[in-house]
């Protein structure tokens, strides 16, 4: 409760400060608004819950997620954040970390994980899931990105992220690397991180789940993607469909060797 | 010597094989990954609000060719860059009326704007220019973006002191063609054809260039 109060307090100075930036030069203004942001991060909140909802028994088969297998077997959530996405046997499929809790919802909760997929994002069970993600990302956080190439899909799926991440289209013609394939760029005042090498340390893929203060939501990787494909002027990405997942691989891959800062918080 | 040389040839040529056979079974080829890519295009997106997914089932041929040079890291070749700047080219259409300005302080409210044709907005969002998103322009403007080239001054480095004057009518027209549509003038630019792609209106399109140009505008100062 303290915690919430005092994170509630951050943000209201926030706003404050942004009012009062007026009379400094306006990028002074910036940096110090941007400082302000590593005080405290609301994804806290976010991370408590999903903890607690990895534990909790829920869904049509009253069952908890802690048989959960994401990848380094069931029930083990320390460091698996960055080694996905990975291929999953059981399901045939290369899986991003909401693509595979939606596969435990479904099979342990027995929830149904095509409606939970069009859910849209802060409405329902998809609340549920970003908590989740965010709490297992934490528990990743500081670990070195270490995503899989070793099987056939995973390399497919990098190659297709590849070219899903470069192709033009839409009535703008713009692609993902319209935007993150040159270095030290910027859309308005915003700094756009080059996705096509390693960007570094907590940056770009590395930084997501993240709080956005923007907008006062926790976002996961899957909300980040769409939000990047609506302003892309693109369609509707489905959630964890395999173009989201394709480009997850590259990200991925591309950031292999940087730690993870996720969940992070953002302008 | 000669002998342990030649048996060495021999084993990295055998290795060589090796590799390129394996490479073959479990490596798909740049074809494969391209139509397992639209595959996944097509399961993957759906309509959402005022944009559709056929869109990305009708890309035209200039962004195709630009996404796979891209993808491959390999500029265009000389010959095929000229070839997509002319069939852009062709498409530009002038103005309707002759003129070529419109008015700058409308050109900037235009410039500012950076909405229209997301799958949140609707067929009554009056679509913007996004040109602060990549361009300075306006110094007063400080939060511009650097994808594009500093606009700053636009019309000044150019000499123009009147845009009716025919001295300065191959400048007029370039700005008015690489508004409307930008591959007209670079095959695979960032930018997006405005004109082109019906994002703006021909009289959208007259203010945008007053405001580059109009010795009046901001730009300009």
């Amino acid at each position: 409760m303290k915690h919430t109060l005092s994170i509630l307090l951050t943000l209201g100075s926030m706003t404050l400060s942004l009012g009062s930036l007026a009379q400094k030069t306006a990028s002074q203004g910036i940096d110090e608004y941007r400082a302000m942001l590593q005080d405290g991060n609301p994804a806290d909140l976010f991370e408590a819950k999903g903890e607690g909802l990895w534990t909790q028994k829920r869904g049509p088969k009253n069952a908890s997620l802690e048989k959960c297998d994401l990848g380094k077997g069931p029930g083990v959530y320390k460091g698996v954040f960055v080694e996905l996405p990975k291929y999953f046997a059981d399901t045939g499929r290369v899986q991003d970390m909401e693509s595979r809790l939606l596969t435990c919802m479904e099979t342990l909760q027995g929830f149904n994980a095509a409606e939970i997929a069009k859910t849209p994002f802060g409405k329902g069970e998809q609340v549920n899931m970003t908590a989740l993600a965010t709490w297992l990302a934490s528990e990743s956080k500081g670990m070195k990105f270490n995503l899989s190439q070793a099987h056939a899909e995973e390399k497919k799926f990098y190659e297709v992220g590849k070219r899903l991440f470069f192709q033009r289209g839409g009535p703008h013609d713009f692609a993902c690397a319209s935007c993150h394939a040159e270095d030290g760029k910027r859309i308005r005042l915003q700094d756009l991180p080059n996705l096509t090498k390693n960007p570094g340390d907590g940056i770009g893929f590395a930084a997501w789940p993240a709080y956005r203060v923007s907008n006062g939501q926790m976002w996961g990787m899957q909300q980040r993607l769409n939000d990047c494909y609506r302003q892309q002027r693109f369609p509707y990405p489905g959630f964890a469909s395999d173009a989201t997942i394709a480009l997850g691989v590259y990200l991925g891959v591309n950031s292999q060797g940087s730690a993870s800062i996720a969940p992070a918080i953002k302008r | 010597m000669t002998k342990i040389n030649s048996k060495l040839r021999t084993s990295l040529a055998v290795g060589a094989v090796a590799l390129l056979a394996v490479g073959c079974a479990s490596v798909p080829s740049t074809l494969d990954f391209k139509a397992l890519t639209q595959q996944i295009v097509k399961a993957s997106f759906r309509d959402e609000g005022i944009v559709k997914a056929s869109i990305l089932a009708n890309i035209d041929e200039s962004n195709q060719v630009c996404s796979e040079a891209d993808a491959n890291g390999k500029p265009l070749d000389e010959k095929t860059a000229q070839a997509i700047e002319a069939a852009n080219l062709k498409t530009i259409k002038w103005p309707s009326n002759g003129k070529f300005l419109g008015d700058w302080k409308e050109g900037e409210k235009i410039a500012q704007n950076g909405r229209g044709l997301t799958f949140t907005d609707d067929d009554k969002t009056v679509n913007g220019g996004n040109c602060y998103n990549c361009h300075q322009m306006d110094p007063k403007e400080i939060s511009y973006g650097t994808i594009g080239p500093s606009l700053y001054n636009y019309g000044k480095i150019r000499s123009v002191s009147n845009p009716d004057s025919p001295d300065v009518k191959l400048i007029v027209e370039y700005t008015w063609g690489k508004i409307w549509n930008s591959k007209a003038y670079n095959a695979c630019s960032n930018m997006p054809r405005a004109g082109h792609n019906g994002i703006l209106s021909e009289d959208q399109v007259r203010h945008l260039v007053a405001l580059l140009l109009d010795p009046q505008s901001p730009v300009n100062k």
